[in-house]
This record gives C-alpha cells, structure tokens and sequence, in this order.
C-alpha cells in the first residue's frame, strides 16, 4: 500500500519489505489468531444468544419471542425489580458516596489514604460473600435488628426480598460512585473554580454553577456502571433466595426448563440490552467528559483544606460509619466461619473450627478447582490480553478498531448470558472420541472466566505497553536486535509487572466468579468455591462452611489486590473500573 | 568535502547516497525529492525549524521507516529494504530512549550482546566506550539516576561502543540546557573527529550546525532548499528562507536598474514619495539578474556600518533614524528606521565614537558592494 505522490512518477515499492511496512505479515497472522479465538469464546456464544431468542428456524429475524417476554407478568415482575433494585443502589449508593467523596476530596485528616484504600475493598470483594452473613447481621433476628430493639425498641427487617438485594447491593457497589467522584473532584482546577469566585459565585452557587458541570459527568458514568453491576450480580438474589429477577430467571428458565427454551434466551437478550445502553451512555459521557479533564496539563489544584480537633473527628466517623457499614458483612462472614451456634445472640454463643476442616480436609476439592480454574484463566487472558494490546498500539496491520471492540465486548455482558452463551455453543459438542459434553469439562469454566475478565486485563496491558516508548524499540533495533529479541529484551521486561497485574486481577476475580459459574455448572464434582458457597449457603448447617469458603475467598482476593498494586505501580481505579 | 580524519582503527567510514526519496504521512509530505550523497567521514548536518522533516529522513537512514519511493545506498549497495538491526548504525535519539530497566552498563552492552561479543571484550568495549564519553564509575546507575547531560552521554556511548559505520543524531543536544549544550557540542565534534565515523546529524539549531558540520543541508517543508558547506550557506544563501534561518538577515524589495561597470544598480522601493534609494551590488556575482527583474536585497546586520549623517548623498548609503541601541560591549545591535518606516538591524563591532549614540540621533548606514546579496523575491502566497 503506497501512496504516490501526484504528477510525479514514483519508484515502484520495494518487494519482500517485512519491518516498517503498512502491513506486517508477522503482525496479520497474530491479528488473525487473535480474532479466530475471540470468535469462537466471545462472537459466536453472543451471537447463538442473539440467534436463539431473535431469529426463526427458517432463518427470518423475530421480535416474537420478544414480545412474548413483555407479555410474561412474571417477566415483567422481574425486570421492573431488577430495574427498581438498580434504581435504587444506586440512590441509596449516591447518598451514602457522595458526602464521602466530598470529604476526601477537600479535606485532609488522618486516616484519609486507609479511607480511600478500604473503599476500594468492596469492588473487588464478592458481593454474594457478604450476603450470606447479612442476615446475620441485618436479617429478623441480626445483630444489628437486635441491637436496634433493645435500644430503641423498633424491629425492622432489612433482608427481606428484595429490600435486602438492594441493601446489600448498594452496601457493596456504593465505591464506584465514591471512587469516580472523588477522582474528578480532585480533577477539578482549583482555578477554574477560583474564577468562579472571583465572578461572584458563592456557596451553593458556585456549587451549581461551576463543580457540578465539571463532577456531574464523573457522577454519571459511576452511577451507570453501579446500575450495570448491580442487575449483572444474580449472586445476592440466589443467597437471599430472590428468584423473581431478571438474572435469576434467566439462569431458572435455561436450567430447568432447557437449553432449548426460547425464553431464557429473550431474557438474556434484555439483560444485554439493558448493560449496553448504559456502559454505552457511561463511554459516551466520559468521552464527552474529555473538556473537563483537558486543562489538567499545569493544574493548580490547591492543597486539601488540613481538618483538625472536631471536624477531624466528625470526617473521620462519617467514613467509618459509612465503610464499616459496606464492610460489615465480610467481617460478619469471619465470625460466621468460626460459629457453631449463633442465634437471636450479638455474636455466637458457641464456636467451632469444624467449618474450615469440613473445606479444606472433606471437601477441598472446591477450592483446588477454584485455583486451577482461575490461575489457568489469568495465565490464559495474560498472554491474550497482551498479545492484543501490542496489535493495537503498535501493530502495523488493518482492522485494529475490530480486534478492539470484540475483545471489549465482554465488559458490556452480564455474566449469566456468558455462561448460556457457552452452554449454547459448546454443550452440543462432545470431546472427541468420547461423549462428554465439551461443557461439562473443567476447561470450559477457564475460557468463560478468561473471557469475562479479558477487557480489564486488556486494560491493564494498555497502560503497562503505554509507558513504553516507541523508540525504546526502535533504539534496540537499531543496536542490532531483531524484532522479537528487542521484544524480549526490551519491551517484555518493561511490561511486565502491568501485565502480570491484569493476570492477577483475572484470577481474583475469577475465583469469585458466580454469574456465569452457576450457569455452567453441571456436576458438583466441577464446582469451583462460589457455587459452592451458594450450594451449603442453602441448608443450616452448612452455613458455617460457607461463611468459611467466604473467608478463603476474601483472603483470595486480599491477597491478589495487594500484589496486583504492588505489581503494577499505579493508581488502584486503572484495576477495578 | 571528503574528510579523512586519522582513524582509531574499525572499519572504514560509510558513504550515504539518497535518491529521490519521498515519504507521506496521510496528506502531509514529510520528506519529497531528496536526493544527496554524503561522503565517508563527514560530518553532514540535516538542518530546518521543526517539522520540516528532518526526523523522517534521518529514520529512514536507520531504516526504522520505510520511503514511499527512492532509494537508499550504503557504499552504493541499496539498504532501503534492509532491516535497522543489520545496517550496522549507531542513533542517538532525541529523546536517548535509555531503557529504563538496564544499568548504563547493559544498555550500553546492548548492542554489543547482540553481536555476541565474549565477555571480556564486552566489558573493555563498554568501558572504552564509558570512559570516552566521560562516565566512568556509573556503570550500575539506572538512567533514572543520572542527570539530563549524563543520560545523553549514556545514549553517545551506547551509539558508539558497536562501531558503526554510521552515526545518526537527532537533535541530540535540544534536552540539554544552554551551558551544557555548548560544552557537549565541543566534545562531539572532538569525538566525531577522533572516530572518524560519518555521522549525520539533525538540528533545527542554526549556530549548532554552522560550528559542528562539514556541510549542511537545509529543508524547508520536505524540501531540500540548500546543500553546501556552512560558509557555502552563510555567504551565498539560495534564498531568503535560508539567509533568514541562517543567521537572519535584512530583507528589501527592490528593482534592478542596470549595470554600470562591474556594479548591478538596483532601486529599493521607496515608500510614500521619499526619494528612492540606490544599491550597488557585485555583479560577477549575480549574473543572473538583469535590468527590470523584481529582487530582494539581503543585507546581513553586521554587513551595515554605521556612518554620521552628512556629506554627500550617494550609492550604497541609506539615511535613517537610530531606534533602538542595545550595547553589549564588544558589539552594539541596533536598529535603524528608514525613512519609508522600514526597519533594519544592525550589528557593530567597533561603534564609532564620533557621532551621538542616542535612540532618535539621523544617522546614515553603509554597506559594501560585495555585501549586497540579491534574491529572488520569495512566491507571493
Ligand atoms: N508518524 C507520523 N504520523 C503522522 N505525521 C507525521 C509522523 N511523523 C512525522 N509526521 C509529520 O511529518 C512532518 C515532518 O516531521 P518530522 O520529520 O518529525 O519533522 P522534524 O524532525 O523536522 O521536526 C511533520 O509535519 C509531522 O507532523
Ligand atoms: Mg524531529
């Protein structure tokens, strides 16, 4: 591909040009390998969904099916619970985030940064782990519900139905409001909105008038994403055993009905629709949020105004009273696992290890499928995650803007759909020279968890590749080292750690996976540690081992968050937005 | 032009040819027409304000971008297509793209690992190479721990240590500050000198290029405007463009009159009914003007004296107003109004003492024959 240079004849290209050329076989093979595997996990699963609940036998598209769907009182009953369940977290989460990102944002007082920090815990903390201790602590005979009777004499029950989903989701998925608005209010020049002042707005106007333009965006795009997280977790309604929403019914109607019930797929299909629109309206304003963000070249955000004696105080109980609220139910989990008999009690009366010995000694198959699953799915989205990263920032090969939207796809997919997708495409297909269903192996949990959380290792392969220059590669080549020795002595040393933390993030959350993971599951043997929480979650006595499968996986996820940030360097937000 | 310095051994300098080279970026032309060859030894200075392509050509050279059409040739064997890694180039880059992960060590053993150097002579090569450029001692640094100067002399060492036949800089004193971008200039020219390696530099720096080259070319938006020696460049520049990046000069409208003897006369425009003024230029020189042609005179602000303003009127003596006087000491620039408005710049080495120096004082400006530069009037837009 040469562009000639008008009314002036033109050497023709030199041939066999490899390096520097518009295209690079090199790269266009990669490029393809890449696209053919995510066409297989992400492309065809979507598109079988799509299929099943839109097009007839004959091949014609339908909105039969569809119509049907708004047809279905019970249909119905659930998304406008999912949708008020979202509507709500995210009120409930505004309330709650708001004062907090303000505070952290504008003032300065001990215990800020472990505010922040322990703000971020919550994101990547499994919501349904906390549910299963929530009515522990909020439910009809809580502690919480307790210690409010005797001191005031009132009994409210939090958890029940659906008043419990959206408390215990708002509790959770609260920070990505607090955590989006505190980042654009640190943003916000300082000088823009002296200007304000010195223009004569005051107080609650200059509030109006010139932070909220500039914050409101942030606001939004967290907000969407908390409705988005929210309709996506089927986790917490199967805990609190809600089953008429959106995602459980879904999941109800594949698995008991079958794989061949139309309407499972329809509902599929609005759950995608409802997740698309909003992360869609989520790009949309953060791109156009770009204005905002555009004179932070030489910013002057001033320092945070210093908060000492009460004011201190009153900041610093606030984010206690708010983060100890959404934490709870985790350190509720803790005791949980230690419990032998805790009821109409504080806390237990009673204590035991036997939960741990029930996981790890009689049944530790759980975790060690938990474990390979997700370490095989982050080794796997590493190298995936990576090799596209490179293609799209330096690769000289057409078609890059495909390559990127396809791998971005999973990032607007509800996790339940994910998993019928599979089950759909590969539960048909037998492994070859047996009859075991392709989707009742182990390897089908690692390409669904590899999938799922391949755009947020992708992401953090772009920022690690970001902060390689060019011409740290054109200086290796010029030195004598040919492509793939400057790529290994160069480019990968440098990428590593940024990478190696995408892969992290995969396993962690991976090994919390439960929408698609209760979707796929189909023999207990299989299980990894999620669905089996939710399997012991269901009788009395299990509780105990679930609240101790809980606490393996907070230790999980601890754990990989720490090295995950340690590993990368960065800002936590590139991680876990 | 062909520099033979004395060799320190190594293999013997490179000759470069360009022919017709042409490089786009979408609807830009980066690089057109070029063609040049550059002799074994020199030192050849790419030179043009920013974005004139200077960077392009220089990547091409290296082979890290591939021309749209021309050639490229190394001792006349063609390398457009070969790959940067077997030109057997050393590159400084503007940058110094230091890799952040090695020691100063290994990054500049790089290069000398990929051509599978044994230990010990690695470590004497890199030491060598350290110790030229005057960094002995920091071999285990990071580049994160060395200073702006430091780093580029990391970036020297590392272009040097694998004896190229080639050296490309670019721009590789524009990081630096003033001091030190004086004091590295004098250090390259002694170590380019010394290696006796072609090198070919890039620099939008007029002084740098006038101090370090043996010659110049000068690109103007692609083009390559001028190519000779920097005296070449100063004395004879083809047109305005290159006598204002060089060392700027005063530009004139005028008209050529005629020739009397070996003087070309031209009649500079005059402006609102004031009396025309007269130069007289060599003309040997400028055979290629003859009466009736539109020219620009170009005057260099050292070419003017500054005379009283009395006795007789005459050729090659302009009358004006002194308006600004910045002494300097050893040189006074000032600038002088002409009646018409038109302002020059001046530069005196020796200001005369017997008239008053004083901004608003008449005075009158001299300039000699061979001083006139005539130029074709730039293409009016
Ligand atoms: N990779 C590129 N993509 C698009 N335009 C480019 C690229 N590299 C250079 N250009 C354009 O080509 C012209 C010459 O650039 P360059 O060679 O870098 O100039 P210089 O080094 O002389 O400052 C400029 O107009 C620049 O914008
Ligand atoms: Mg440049």
């Amino acid at each position: 591909m040469r562009i000639g240079i008008p009314g002036q004849a033109v050497a023709p290209a030199p041939p066999g040009v490899g390096w520097r050329a518009v295209i690079d076989p090199g790269h266009a093979v990669l490029g393809l390998l890449l696209l053919a595997i995510l066409a297989v996990f992400v492309v065809w699963p979507i598109a079988a969904v799509l299929g099943a609940a839109l097009v007839e036998p004959d091949g014609g598209v339908t909105l039969a099916h569809l119509a049907r769907f708004f047809e279905n009182p019970l249909y119905i009953e659930s998304l406008a619970n999912s949708l008020r369940a979202g509507a709500w977290v995210v009120a409930i989460g505004t309330v709650l985030a708001l004062p907090l990102a303000f505070l952290v944002a504008r003032y300065d007082f001990r215990g800020r940064t472990l505010v922040t920090t322990l703000s971020t815990l919550p994101l990547v903390l499994p919501p349904f782990v906390g549910a299963i201790a929530l009515t522990q602590v909020f439910g009809r005979a809580g502690t919480l519900t307790l210690l409010v009777q005797d001191l005031f004499g009132i009994h409210v029950n939090l958890m029940d139905g659906l008043r419990g989903v959206i408390v215990a989701q708002a509790l959770h998925f609260f920070p990505f409001i607090f955590l989006t608005v505190a980042a654009a209010l640190m943003n916000v020049d300082r000088s823009l909105e002296e200007m304000g002042q010195t223009m004569g707005a005051h107080g609650w106007r200059l509030l109006r008038r010139v932070i909220f333009p500039l914050v409101l965006p942030a606001y939004a795009a967290g907000a969407l994403l908390t409705f988005v997280k929210a309709v996506d977790d089927i986790g917490t309604p199967f805990i609190l055993n809600v089953k008429n929403m959106l995602g459980p019914q879904a999941y109800l109607r594949i698995t008991t009905v079958g794989r061949d019930d139309v309407d499972g797929y329809v509902i599929c299909v609005v759950m995608v629709a409802i997740s698309i629109a909003c992360v869609g309206a989520s790009n949309w304003i953060v791109a156009r949020r770009e204005y905002a963000t555009l004179q932070t070249g030489a910013r002057a955000s001033g320092l945070p105004t210093r908060l000492v004696g009460w004011g201190a105080i009153g900041a610093l109980s606030l984010c206690v009273l708010v983060l100890g609220a959404s934490l709870l139910p985790h350190l509720a989990v803790i005791v949980m696992s230690f419990s032998r008999v805790w009821s109409l009690t504080y806390l237990p009366s009673a204590y035991t290890l036997g939960h741990y010995a029930e996981i790890f000694l009689r049944a530790p198959r759980f975790i060690v499928n938990t474990l390979t699953y997700s370490i095989a799915a982050a080794l796997l989205g590493v190298v995936i995650a990576a090799a596209t990263a490179y293609l799209l920032q330096r690769g000289r090969v057409p078609g890059k803007a495909v390559l990127d939207a396809v791998a971005m796809m999973p990032i607007a997919l509800p996790g339940v759909v994910i998993g019928v997708g599979f089950l759909r495409v590969f539960y048909p297909m037998t492994l070859p020279g047996t009859e075991t269903s392709l989707a009742s192996t182990g390897a089908i949990f690692v390409l669904a968890y590899m999938v799922r959380r391949l755009p947020y290792a992708l992401r953090a392969s772009h920022a690690a590749l970001h902060q390689v220059h060019g011409t740290l590669e054109d200086a290796a080549a010029v030195a004598g080292a040919p492509r793939t020795r400057a790529f290994r002595r160069v480019v990968l040393p440098l990428i590593l750690g940024g990478v190696t933390a995408g892969g992290v993030l995969i396993f962690i959350t991976s090994a919390v996976e439960f929408s698609t993971t209760i979707t796929l599951v189909s023999r207990i043997e299989q299980s990894p540690l999620s669905y089996a929480i939710y399997i012991y979650s269901q009788s009395p006595l299990g509780r105990g081992a679930a609240a101790a499968l809980g606490v393996v996986a907070i230790v999980i996820v601890a754990v990989g968050t720490y090295l995950a940030n340690r590993l990368s360097g960065r800002s936590r937000m590139a991680f876990t937005l | 032009m062909n520099v033979t310095a004395a060799r320190t051994g190594g293999p013997s300098p490179l000759e470069v040819e360009l022919r017709d080279l042409h490089r786009r970026f979408g609807d830009t032309a980066a690089v057109r027409d070029l063609t040049l060859t550059i002799g074994p030894g020199e030192f050849f200075t790419f030179l043009g304000p920013s974005g004139c392509g200077k960077t392009t050509t220089l990547r091409m050279i290296a082979g890290l971008l591939l021309p749209d059409a021309g050639e490229i040739l190394f001792d006349g064997r063609p390398v457009t297509t070969t790959p940067p890694w077997r030109r057997d180039i050393g590159m400084v880059f503007q940058n110094y793209a230091l890799w952040p992960h090695m020691t100063v060590f290994e990054n500049v053993g790089f290069g000398l690992v990929e051509r599978r150097v044994p230990r010990d002579e690695l470590r004497r090569r890199v030491d060598d190479a350290l110790r030229l450029v005057g960094l002995e001692g920091l071999e285990h640094r990071l580049p994160s721990q060395l200073s702006g100067g430091q780093q580029q002399r990391v970036a020297l060492a590392r272009a040097i240590v694998v004896r190229p036949r080639l050296l490309l800089l670019d721009e590789p004193l524009s990081n630096l500050d003033a001091r030190l971008r004086v004091q590295m200039r004098a250090e390259l020219v002694t170590l380019q000198r010394h290696l006796g390696i072609t090198t070919i530099y890039v620099t939008h720096d007029q002084e740098e290029a006038l101090m370090l080259s043996t010659r110049i070319a000068v690109l103007h938006q692609g083009r390559l405007v001028q190519l000779g020696t920097p005296r070449d460049l100063y004395e004879h520049p083809a047109d305005v463009f290159v006598a204002d990046f060089l060392g700027g000069a005063n530009f004139l409208p005028g008209t050529v009159r005629g020739r009397t003897g070996d003087a070309l006369v031209v009649a500079l425009d005059a402006g609102n009914g004031v009396a025309t003024a007269e130069l007289h230029a060599s003309a040997s020189r400028h055979t290629e003007f003859e009466a009736g042609d539109r020219v620009t005179v170009c005057v260099r602000p050292e070419a003017l004296e500054l005379v009283p303003d009395r006795g007789p009127a005459g050729p090659n003596l302009l009358r004006g107003r002194l308006r600004l006087v910045n002494y300097l000491g050893a040189v006074m620039s000032s600038e002088v109004e002409l009646p018409e408005g038109r302002v020059l710049r001046v530069q005196v080495v020796r200001p005369p003492t017997d008239m008053p120096l004083v901004e608003g004082a008449p005075v009158a400006l001299r300039v000699a024959p061979e001083a006139v530069l005539l130029l074709r009037p730039p293409a009016s837009p």
